[in-house]
């Protein structure tokens, strides 16, 4: 059925409709509408046979969710950047311990500078714990996304995280066709868990693993990972056969076919990416795009048979790895091991800046001439970073160099508006 | 309460051996139906009062709930030495997750109990002092904040003993740990801090608090029965000796609790509601030297010049306690 709905609300239906047993919440920006949402649906009694609990920190959600998956049941939590910060030692022990947990993380950076406004360097921090990480092109894909995290979570008795972007889905209220239950009912069996807390059937989940078995039990967790690049696309695949629409899978092009420039992104961005591209096709470039949805795995096959042609490869992406440069360009490198292709890494969006399509048109212009640099920040005002640059190389107490920052910033904008 | 304490006692160590009892008046232990839960075959040392505090705790979870019961366990000497796969010890549903995180765990598998309609399964968590008291402070407090219904045990041997030592917030003055050696000015653990967790679940207004120690296990065992008898949040805090933390002898496990209870520095009493409902009178008070003595973390207390001044205030601590908790007879 079709509505029109904010991104956070159809997220928390499309959960309620999987049945959830457990749900854990705590607040955090741009998160709170989607537990917000699925508390009133617990407590107006539409969503039955759900315990929700609300928990004192992330941490505790966590550990919340490990036990009740842990016991046989559905599981369900949100978060986003600090929270999932804060959670993060649970975040690996979920995964260590195979229980299929579906959380939301409604991307946000992470402070210091404190800053709630989207971009992915949250989920990426979390890249290597073991969760499958997929990430929502569209609010109607995050819904249905959900939906496939808990069968590709029961599957492989694995944990899912759906990143979508904060703000920008979250809080966008959009055209949704929202599944029914029967729809979902026939998609997603109930939870039938390998493992469970029984006092018929005691077990010790959890023991210590020493050097005889550590290395065996990861090679498993990647072992399931790389289950997931099969199972994703069939999952996927599925899903249409029942709902009529395409969402998920590993990969999806656009216009990539004879494109010589190929950008690689994740999550809301590619919309406006396509939109570039739509501009520049009609100017006669062969630009296309490669949306990534699932990051982890990380579909290197796919990913290096799509950009195989392309002679420049631009990773756009809303995180940054301090000291190194792009995280999704240094993956996207490694799958394109021995391709000659030039590969140029744009960091954009950070913390919420816009990123604007007269700014894209710069940047995928110059990669097509190879003027592009292969670390480049969009949009970097270099007048403000050389500024504070300077105030370090001439004073030692220089200053908190956030705030410095702000307040060069503010009397720019004062300046210029006065 | 529905235990009785024994009025009687030969072996002059206020204890009393289970063939001297009515069979109903013997431990859960002396059944030959016991669960043996934690089995035997674990690797705790030689006196462990840890190994043996969980052993009566949750052989009487058991007792009171047909069988029905998961465990979930903090990081610790209790979770390191129970478990090292496939050697695991324990005979019943167990998981372990994080150091810090127990009580939370065991809130989910309540709710997973409680959505799937097995009331019949009830859940504790456990772990020791700095799993409880420090790092598992939030989580427990969270737990105990929404009443959830879970049973948490905490095995009380003041200080970070698996990894080698180290101070909690639940270590007493004076005491040499491996971050609070005995040098300087003020040798050991330092005064006017740590973190009294009994009273502070009080605090939260739970169903039911009690302290406990190995050397009563009666007394032991009728709590853990009486906690099963709530549903909501409740809260054990057991005393239990560690031989190698604390410098003392194996065979003085026993003796040590008994002594922490008699001098009064350990009161051990049960609170209904955050109301104090029962408190173990000192039999026979003891002077805290005797407890302190035995202990090489106090050894830098006693010698050639003992430290009257820090024992002085170790007997303030104790006598305090026995007038806030009226420990002794009112006609002693
Ligand atoms: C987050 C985290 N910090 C530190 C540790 C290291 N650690 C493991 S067990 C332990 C001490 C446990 O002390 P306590 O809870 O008192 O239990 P005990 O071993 O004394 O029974 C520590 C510090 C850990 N496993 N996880
Ligand atoms: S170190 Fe202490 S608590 Fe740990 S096993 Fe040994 S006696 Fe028990
Ligand atoms: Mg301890």
């Amino acid at each position: 059925m079709l509505k029109q709905t904010e991104g956070s609300h159809a997220v928390a239906e499309a959960v309620a409709l999987c049945r959830p047993e457990v749900i854990c919440a705590y607040p955090i920006s741009p998160q709170t509408h989607i537990v917000e949402g699925l508390g009133e649906l617990v407590k107006s009694g539409e969503l039955q046979n759900c315990e929700y609990t609300n928990v004192e920190s992330e941490f505790a959600a966590m550990s919340v969710a490990i036990g009740s998956s842990a016991a046989g049941a559905r599981t369900y939590t949100a978060t986003a950047s600090q929270g999932l910060l804060f959670m993060a030692e649970a975040v690996y022990n979920a995964s260590g311990l195979g229980l299929p947990i579906v959380m939301t993380v409604a991307n946000r950076a992470i402070g210091a500078p404190i800053n709630i406004w989207n971009d992915h360097t949250d989920t990426m921090s979390q890249r290597d714990c073991g969760w499958i990480q997929i990430f929502a092109e569209t609010n109607q894909e995050a819904a249905d996304l959900h939906i496939q995290a808990f069968k590709l979570a029961e599957e492989l008795s694995l944990p899912v995280m759906v990143c979508m972007d904060g703000f920008i889905l979250t809080h966008a209220y959009e055209q949704v066709d929202m599944p029914s239950q029967e729809q979902v009912d026939a998609f997603l069996p109930p939870y039938s868990p390998r493992q469970s807390l029984d006092p018929a059937a005691p077990v010790s989940i959890g023991a210590m693993v020493g050097p005889e078995a550590f290395s065996e039990v990861r090679y498993l967790a990647h072992a399931k990972q790389m289950q997931a690049l099969d199972l994703i696309p069939k999952i996927s695949a599925e899903f249409k056969e029942i709902f009529g629409r395409d969402s998920g899978g590993l990969v999806r092009s656009y216009l990539c076919d004879d494109a010589e420039t190929i950008v690689v992104a994740l999550g809301s961005v590619i919309g406006t990416i396509k939109d570039t591209v739509d501009e520049m096709r009609a100017e006669g470039h062969k630009i296309g795009v490669l949306g990534i949805h699932s990051f982890r795995p990380f579909p290197a096959e796919a990913i290096r048979k799509a950009l195989s042609k392309a002679k420049h490869v631009v990773v756009l992406e809303k995180s940054i790895a301090i000291g190194v440069g792009g995280v999704v360009a240094s993956n996207v490198r490694l799958a394109l091991d021995g391709i000659d292709s030039r590969i140029y890494c744009v960091v954009a969006g950070l913390g919420g800046r816009n990123i604007l399509r007269t700014s894209l048109h710069r940047v995928f212009r110059q990669a097509e001439a190879g003027e592009l640099e292969a670390l480049h920040f969009l949009d970097l005002d270099w007048d403000v970073v050389n500024r504070e640059l300077e105030r370090e190389r001439t004073q030692r107490r220089s200053g908190p160099i956030a705030e410095n920052i702000l307040r060069d910033v503010s009397a720019v904008r004062s300046s210029s508006v006065g | 309460m529905s235990y009785e304490p024994i009025k009687f006692y030969q072996t002059g160590t206020f204890t009393i051996g289970n063939r001297l009892l009515a069979p109903e008046q013997r431990t859960g232990q002396a059944d030959m139906g016991r669960t043996n839960s934690l089995n035997s075959g674990h690797r705790a040392c030689q006196g462990c009062g840890e190994a043996l505090g969980a052993r009566y705790a949750i052989d009487a979870v058991m007792r009171a709930t047909g069988n029905q019961m998961i465990a979930c366990n903090a990081t610790g000497c209790l979770e390191v030495f129970s478990t090292p796969y496939p050697e695991t010890s324990w005979q019943i549903p167990w998981i372990h997750s994080l150091f810090g995180n127990a009580a939370a765990v065991a809130t989910g598998v309540a709710a997973a109990m409680k959505v799937k309609g097995k009331k019949d399964v009830r859940v504790i968590a456990q772990g020791g002092d700095g799993g409880t008291t420090d790092i598992g402070f939030g989580c427990l407090s969270g737990m105990f904040e929404r009443n959830d219904d879970v049973l948490y045990i905490c095995y009380d041997n003041q200080a970070y003993m698996n990894t080698g030592v180290q101070r909690s917030s639940a270590t007493p003055p004076a005491a040499r740990t491996a971050t609070t050696m005995p040098v300087g000015p003020e040798p050991g653990n330092a005064w006017g801090q740590g973190k009294n967790v009994p009273q502070i679940a009080m605090a939260h207004g739970i169903p039911y608090v009690a302290t406990a120690t190995v050397a009563d296990l009666h007394d032991l065992e009728a709590k853990v029965k009486r906690a099963m008898e709530f549903r909501g949040a409740r809260y054990i805090h057991i005393f239990v000796p560690c031989p190698l933390g604390w410098g003392a002898a194996s065979h003085d496990t026993i003796r040590l609790a008994r002594l922490a209870k008699e001098t009064g520095l350990f009161p051990v009493y049960s609170a209904e509601y955050g109301e104090v409902v029962s408190v173990s009178k000192i039999r026979q008070k003891q002077p805290v030297e005797d407890y302190l003595r035995p202990q090489r973390r106090f050894a830098h207390l006693f010698g050639k010049n003992p430290n009257v001044e820090v024992i002085a205030r170790f007997q303030e601590m104790a006598d305090r306690n026995i007038r806030k908790f009226g420990l002794l007879d009112d006609n002693k």
